[in-house]
């Protein structure tokens, strides 16, 4: 079996590669989403202390 | 607990008769939905045929979906859901008594006009009463399923599309089985089988779904 | 006795103690899908002979079949976990129901597009109401209608409860839909040409399929971790641990 073969796969290739494509789009969505998640969260938190530092060196 | 039940589905009954014309609402969209469809695919009785079951069951299951917001929503409003929830009765018999009280006043006239949409329709006469027998025993389904839909989303602003989201999955076995059984009966072929489903469905819901709605307005109550 | 296991419990199901440790258990989840996925893809691609029926088109089963599964599976754990919040009150098993939904979602999706994807070669069509499609849709719609009601509360707390009781009412009807669809399906025959599920399989196809499934669980179990991980700095970000640790990056 060669590469052109194999790609072609026997006429469904359209069928099956979208298939494994969106497989491998939905897994990296999966694994980017909570990553950016993760630094609005960690940007979010930090935020929040440095505005209490704030208000709190005012009181 | 048989005194509240009787006394809370009085109340919910009485309440409902002062403000007539509303009660008279989700009845006049259940035929108007019904109406439409002639209008829109084609009126020959052929086509009405085919159409039939699934048109008439979805108008209704419709038809109840818009009326659930008054299951607990004025109670909710004005507080009286709270009170409710504080008297000594068991929760899950006062949900069923105003269930009960949702069926008669929304469940109950839709299957009492069912034989009028059956001949819109031109269902022939034992299919009719086959329609008849699957509404009776699958819109209290739905005000079942409902109350747990409502007691959810009664305290969400707009929560009138996230309740049919929530809802209307939960509805699809009865939606089969009923059209199906009216479908069937057209052909004259025996419908026990899926009245029996829907009585075994209606017997399910009647024992969990109260409980359900009792938990989820525990949860509503809370915040 | 009951008392000590009530204590350990609450102990190991703190959100503090579980970022620890996640932290350690994430790697080994992850670097074990990955070995195992990969695996299943050289056997599932290269070593699995065509079918004598389908040709090389079976070859979306290796993805549609196990994402089928752990979209019901998924379904299950957030259902489950989220009774255990419901009932002992613990934290950290209604963030895991509600980080379990966005992938059981995405796992239900992705079995919804590669099915349509082996239909049309199949069927010449690309959506036909097959009983396991329309399941699966209907599925999907479950995992909607459980996020929509997370994200439309406001307080956690009883976003959490409410949601939690709406995937345990879905998991109670979940085989009668499945059942009223089967049953429906059967009577609209006809439309389906073929069935997913043979009875035999041959086992060159048998085994990549559930390495695939294998190692799409193991991915599910270190996003899940990750995900409970992101749920537990965020609904704790005004307590003192999570001070302390965003301090400390």
């Amino acid at each position: 079996m060669n590469w052109s073969e194999f790609f072609n796969m026997g006429g469904y290739a359209f069928y099956v590669w979208t298939s494994y494509g969106l497989m491998l789009l939905l897994l990296v969505a999966n694994i980017v989403s909570p990553m950016w998640q993760r630094k609005k969260i960690i940007a979010r938190i930090k935020r929040a202390i440095k505005r209490e530092a704030i208000v709190g060196a005012k009181t | 607990m048989l005194k509240a039940y009787y006394y809370l589905l009085m109340r919910d009954l009485r309440l409902a008769f002062r403000s007539r014309h509303e009660l008279a609402n989700p009845l006049i969209f259940f035929v108007l939905v019904v109406t439409l469809f002639p209008l829109a695919v084609s009126p020959t009785t052929e086509a009405l045929r085919t159409m039939a079951p699934g048109v008439i069951w979805v108008s209704a299951l419709l038809a109840v979906l818009l009326s659930l917001d008054r299951l607990f929503k004025q109670d909710f409003e004005d507080g009286s859901l709270d009170q409710l929830m504080l008297s000594p009765n068991p929760l899950v018999v006062l949900v069923l008594a105003k269930v009960t009280a949702h069926w008669f006043l929304t469940g109950l006239p839709l299957v009492l006009i069912a034989p009028l949409l059956g001949l819109f329709m031109a269902l022939p006469d034992e299919s009719v009463e086959v329609l008849v027998y699957s509404l009776l025993l699958g819109t209290p389904v739905l005000s079942l399923i409902g109350a747990i839909g409502v007691s959810l989303t009664v305290a969400v602003n707009r929560g009138g599309v996230l309740l049919s989201l929530i809802v209307l999955p939960l509805y699809i076995p009865v939606l089969i089985f009923g059209a199906n059984a009216v479908d069937v009966a057209m052909d004259g072929l025996p419908v026990r089988g899926q009245l029996f489903f829907l009585a075994a469905v209606l017997a399910l819901a009647l024992s969990l779904a109260p409980l359900a709605t009792a938990v989820a307005l525990r949860i509503t109550a809370s915040r | 006795m009951f008392k000590a296991i009530w204590r350990w419990i609450q102990r190991f199901s703190s959100p503090k103690y579980f970022y620890e440790m996640s932290a350690r258990l994430i790697p080994w989840f992850a670097v074990s899908a990955l070995i195992i996925g990969v695996y299943g893809l050289y056997l599932g691609l290269f070593k699995a002979p065509p079918d004598y029926q389908q040709g090389e088109s079976y070859r979306i089963i290796f993805i549609h079949v196990p994402a089928a599964w752990m979209s019901l599976f998924v379904y299950m754990v957030m259902a489950i976990s989220a009774g255990i919040g419901i009932i002992w009150q613990i934290r950290l098993a209604d963030m895991v129901a509600a980080a379990s939904a966005p992938i059981g979602a995405s796992f239900a999706f992705l079995a919804l597009v590669t099915g349509s994807l082996w239909g049309k070669p199949m069927w010449g069509t690309y959506w036909v109401w097959d009983a396991r499609l329309t399941s699966e849709l209907i599925l999907l719609f479950l995992y909607f209608g459980y996020m929509a009601l997370q994200s439309a509360i406001e307080d956690q707390r009883s976003a959490d409860r409410a949601s939690g009781l709406l995937a345990i009412v879905g998991v109670v009807n979940i085989p009668i839909i499945h059942y009223s669809v089967e049953w429906w399906n059967t009577l609209h025959q006809g439309a389906t040409v073929a069935k997913f599920d043979k009875p035999s399989m041959h086992i060159d196809m048998l085994i990549p399929l559930l390495l695939m499934a294998l190692a799409f669980k193991l991915f599910y179990f270190a996003m899940v971790l990750v995900r409970t991980r992101n749920e537990a700095l965020y609904r704790d970000r005004n307590r003192r641990w999570v001070r302390e640790l965003i301090t400390g990056l």
